[in-house]
Order: C-alpha cells, then sequence, then structure tokens
C-alpha cells in the first residue's frame, strides 16, 4: 500500500475537503494506484539533474507600484456569498 | 444569403462582410439560430450569450459601414471555453463551485478578441476546472462528438471543439494544459493550436497549473488558425509569465512552400497501443508532407514514457495550490458549517467534482512532508530531461511530427471508471506541456467507424509560423478539414 486510510485522511484536512466515509475509501483505492504508476519515475536516473519550474527562462518582472484600476466595490462584491454593507461577511475567525 | 454561412470560415465571411452581402447582425443570427437547433442533442455552450453577441454583430455593422476593414475578426461569431474570464457573462469553469460566478473583467485573450470586433456566442462546456480528456467531468453536463453522439469529443475544451466541429461557431478558443486544445481538436476533425507557453497572456484564465496553461486558436482551417492567433499573440504587463517576443505576421507563413523543412518522425509516438487507422492515416500524412518537400527523418525521444507520471504530479501539484482560493468566501456558494474551517471543508466538498477532489488530494499529497523529494522533486527533475530530449531533437529539426491521440474518440463513459486508463490517453500531448513548446493539430483523416483523426506537429519555442505553414500546405495537399460532420438534426435555416 502506498498510502493508507489514516494518511487519506490526514490530506482531506489539509486540502481542507469535508469527504465522506465512501469518497475516502474509493479515493484511497484510486490513488494508491496512481502512486504506484508514479513510481515508474524512479527507474531514471536523476543524480545532478536540475528540477525545472519553468519551461521559458523567464527573470523577475518588475513594475512602478502606481494604482491604475478603479474602485469597482459593487462588481467584487456582487459575487459574494454573504455581505454585510461594503464589506464580505465571514464566520468567526478569532474566537 | 443564399447559403448558411455557419461552416464558412473567417477569410471567406471577412469577405462576404466586407463586400456588405452579409451583415453581421444576419450571421450572428444565424449562429445563434444554429445552435438553438443543434445544441440539446451536442450540448457544446454553458451559456448561450444572445444579448451580448447581437449588440456585438451590431457594433460591428456600424464599423463596417463606416468602412472599417481593418480587422479580419470583424463580426466574426466566436465561442469563448468557460475557463476564460468574460465580463458579466457567467464564468463557472464547469464547477459547481462558481455557480453564479459573474467576472468583474474580460481575460486578455477575450479582450483582444472583442477589441477586434469579434461577436462572442457564448461559453462553452469543459472538464470541470479542464481536468480532463473528455468533458465527462463537467459539473453541469456531458457534451457529444459531432460526428457521432455515442462517442465523447476529448476534453478539456470539448465543448469549443464540438461548437466549431458543428457550426455551432465560426472558431473558438481553448486552453491547452496537457493536450486540451490539441486532444478535442483531434476528436472532432478541427485545426487546433496550443502555443507556446509565454506566447499568449493567462490574465483572466481560471489558472489549473500555471506552469503548463495556456490559450489557443480552435479553428476548421490553418488559415483562420493563423488569424486567431495573430489577434491572442504578444505580451500582457498583467501576465508577467507572458513574454516580450515580437509577433510575427503568422498569416505570412502560409505560402503553401515546406521544401526543404525538415520534420522528424519520433518512432516512440508510433508505439503499442495505437490504434491501426490511426497510424495509418498520420503515417499517410507524413507522407504527404514528403511529397510536399519535406525531408522527413527519424528521431527518438526515449523518455516520453515518463511523461504521464511527471506530468500528473506537477499538474495536481500546482492544482492543489491554486485550488485553494475556492473557499466560500468571496465567491461561489457557501455550506454553512459552524465554524470557519468546517465552512471551508464543507463548502470545497461540495462544489468540487470528484475528478477535482482526487486532484487536490494527489497535489496535497505529494507537496506534503515526507513525499516532496520522493514526488515532487523527482518530477520537476524528470521534466528537465523530457524538456532536454525535445530540445534536442528539435535542434536538429524545424519540427516534429506524430498523432495527436492514440486512438480516435472514446464512447461516453468508456473510461469513465479508471482515472489511471484516462490519464495515459494523454501520453503523445503532454511532454509538449512540460517542455513549454508550441504544437498543432490537424485533420488528418477517419477511422473505420468515421471518427477523425488528428495529427500533431511540435515546434521550437515561439515558432508557431513554421507549424502553420506545414499544417498549411498539408491542409492544401488534402481535404479532410473540409469534411463536416452529418448531424442527425433538424436543419437550420438559412
Amino acid at each position: 500500500m502506498k498510502i493508507t486510510s489514516e494518511e487519506v485522511r490526514h490530506v482531506a484536512t489539509l486540502a481542507r475537503l469535508d469527504l465522506a466515509q465512501d469518497e475516502q475509501e474509493r479515493l484511497a483505492g484510486e490513488l494508491d494506484r496512481i502512486l504506484e504508476y508514479m513510481d515508474k519515475l524512479n527507474e531514471l536516473d536523476t543524480d545532478g539533474v536540475e528540477p525545472l519550474s519553468h519551461a521559458v527562462d523567464v527573470v523577475n518582472v518588475l513594475r512602478p507600484d502606481r494604482v491604475v484600476n478603479q474602485p469597482r466595490t459593487e462588481d467584487l462584491l456582487r459575487n459574494a456569498p454573504a455581505r454585510d454593507d461594503d464589506f464580505l461577511s465571514v464566520p468567526k475567525i478569532i474566537e | 444569403m443564399t447559403t448558411n454561412p455557419c461552416f464558412l470560415s473567417i477569410h471567406e465571411l471577412h469577405d462576404r462582410l466586407r463586400r456588405r452581402e452579409l451583415s453581421a447582425v444576419e450571421l450572428a443570427g444565424a449562429l445563434f439560430a444554429r445552435i438553438d437547433a443543434t445544441d440539446d442533442a451536442i450540448g457544446a455552450y454553458l451559456a448561450v450569450c444572445h444579448e451580448q453577441g447581437m449588440d456585438a454583430a451590431r457594433r460591428a455593422d456600424a464599423r463596417l459601414a463606416a468602412g472599417d476593414v481593418s480587422s479580419k475578426l470583424l463580426g466574426i461569431p466566436v465561442a469563448l471555453k468557460d475557463v476564460l474570464l468574460t465580463d458579466g457573462v457567467a464564468t463557472t469553469c464547469a464547477s459547481k463551485i462558481l455557480d453564479g460566478f459573474s467576472p468583474p473583467y474580460d481575460g486578455t485573450a477575450v479582450r483582444r478578441l472583442k477589441d477586434a470586433g469579434a461577436v462572442p456566442l457564448g461559453k462553452t462546456n469543459m472538464d470541470e476546472f479542464a481536468m480532463g480528456s473528455s468533458t465527462e467531468n463537467s459539473g453541469y453536463s456531458i457534451t457529444r462528438n459531432p460526428w457521432n453522439l455515442d462517442h465523447v469529443p476529448g476534453g478539456s475544451s470539448g465543448g469549443s471543439a464540438a461548437a466549431v466541429a458543428a457550426g455551432q461557431c465560426i472558431a473558438a478558443l481553448g486552453t491547452d494544459t496537457g493536450g486540451s486544445i490539441r486532444q478535442p481538436a483531434s476528436f472532432c476533425g478541427i485545426v487546433g493550436l496550443k502555443p507556446t507557453y509565454g506566447r499568449v497572456s493567462r490574465y483572466g484564465v481560471v489558472a489549473y497549473a500555471s506552469s503548463l496553461d495556456q490559450v489557443g486558436p480552435m479553428t476548421r482551417d490553418v488559415t483562420d488558425c493563423a488569424l486567431l492567433l495573430q489577434a491572442i499573440a504578444g505580451h500582457d504587463p498583467a501576465d508577467s509569465t507572458s513574454v516580450d517576443v515580437p509577433v510575427p505576421d503568422y498569416s505570412g507563413a502560409l505560402t503553401g512552400d515546406v521544401k526543404g523543412l525538415k520534420v522528424g518522425v519520433p518512432k516512440e509516438y508510433f508505439a503499442a497501443g495505437l490504434q491501426p487507422e490511426v497510424e495509418q492515416a498520420v503515417r499517410t500524412g507524413i507522407g504527404e508532407l514528403e511529397k510536399a518537400g519535406a525531408v522527413v527523418t527519424d528521431v527518438s525521444l526515449p523518455r516520453n514514457d515518463y511523461a504521464v507520471a511527471a506530468y500528473y504530479i506537477i499538474a495536481a501539484a500546482e492544482a492543489s495550490s491554486n485550488l485553494a482560493r475556492y473557499d466560500g468566501m468571496r465567491y461561489g456558494p457557501r455550506a454553512e458549517a459552524g465554524d470557519l474551517t468546517a465552512t471551508y471543508m464543507k463548502s470545497r466538498a461540495q462544489g468540487f467534482g470528484q475528478e477535482v477532489k482526487r486532484r487536490i488530494m494527489l497535489g496535497t499529497y505529494v507537496l506534503s512532508a515526507g513525499y516532496y523529494d520522493a514526488y515532487y522533486l523527482k518530477a520537476q527533475k524528470v521534466r528537465t530531461l523530457l524538456k532536454q530530449d525535445m530540445e534536442s531533437v528539435l535542434s536538429g529539426c524545424d519540427a516534429i511530427v506524430a498523432p495527436t491521440c492514440p486512438t480516435t474518440a472514446f464512447r461516453v463513459d468508456e473510461m469513465t471508471h479508471d482515472p489511471l486508463q484516462m490519464y495515459l490517453s494523454d501520453i503523445l500531448t503532454i511532454s509538449v506541456n512540460l517542455a513549454g513548446l508550441p504544437a498543432l493539430s490537424v485533420p488528418c483523416g477517419f477511422d473505420d467507424a468515421g471518427l477523425p483523426i488528428g495529427m500533431q506537429l511540435i515546434g521550437k519555442h515561439f515558432d508557431e509560423g513554421t507549424l502553420l505553414r506545414l499544417g498549411f500546405a498539408y491542409e492544401q495537399a488534402t481535404e479532410w478539414h473540409a469534411r463536416k460532420p452529418a448531424l442527425p438534426l433538424p436543419a437550420t435555416s438559412s
């Protein structure tokens, strides 16, 4: 087994996913098979190979810190699931 | 109007619009009528925007009446994959977690098409968050292949591909993270181009795997593909990964002359598992390129077999990070569940579909303490090797030619029970994304069941021109692109 049910529960918590019991069990089996396939990569010798995170050579892009957009409070808040005047309303964050 | 304009090309329509033989409003009306008549059967669109489309058509007519014919896209009806943000038009990425989301701005590619005078018809269906190869992972409905409604259109840009093939738009935009433009183009018998990473701005594109995602054109011929690419390509200050290199005149590459161009045929792309009709059609296609004067040479990409594993680790890792933003706080539905963490967890569990959860879980796992080096770092190193392999082959030839997919379109429900099998079907498209290269899929035949086959041309960074040159010459020598599906549907008025 590459991944246990306990690990699936732990990863689901890290990923903030409230998975039902049957979903956890199904995912444990599927992820186990997928991860087993991923082990194929160990056939390749990658000693001394640099990891690649970006396919095209790019450097940091800097720009002046200038305000270019106008406030669009209504446009942004129209998608909010809950609002209070001009604020997003969220569950209590600090006890 | 004497003929139904829904299947005409951009360049043909531009002439008719310019000569005022057809108005942009008439053209948009014909497309909306075609969508109304056919989309119950196909399901290409998630949202059709009659009002915005007709407004844009009226504005195009005003420009045409004033003698403005500078833009070839003026008055041309286009479909937009639902991953692209559209100001004031619902954008869900085919996910329930964005149900009802109305973006406050246009993505750059959409903005550029609108500025060029294109007429948006609607938002096309896709695999949720672009995760999938069949459009069956949509949170809303499936899309069917216009060539045979029992088959999938491919994915994740399946709605865009089906709409182009079925005459429900003149051209469309898709996105390609691991083959999501080229594979559905192949399955639906149309032209699809995945540009070089950085060629087209990703600003206003819902992120899946940011180091791999790219926007590109889906059209019925190569000439239209060049026109659409021209409109969307180029540096954008709003996307710091878009690259500031000059955009050439892509239509200028359509000379028909490919004499002396060297194309490499990688033997690993013709390995076991390839449907025999696919191999035959692509080899015949390569023969056509040779007849046109291209020099064909055997090449090797020995480590392509490792691309699927590397890709699904990297893409899942990036996705798990990108999709952290969907928490039910700022947009999308919120599931009430007491405290903050429980609200996050329930909102996400209810909003995401199975494949998205699977990839978030996989990505979170490979990035988690104890597994990062074994999976994520290892995959990034393999990515380096795969990119080196591609670059080494392309240093000796102008393009690589291969099948786009190992098979033609599979049946609806055929692959849904086996996620790994679905991943493996991407084997011929994903190295291109890992290496950031451009690649074009053109129609090159049909299998015995009448389903389309695609031939893939892979080029050097920022050398889309050579791919279009080869694709155009191939298209001139064949007639596959001119075939249209005979939909078992009521005829539309013309």
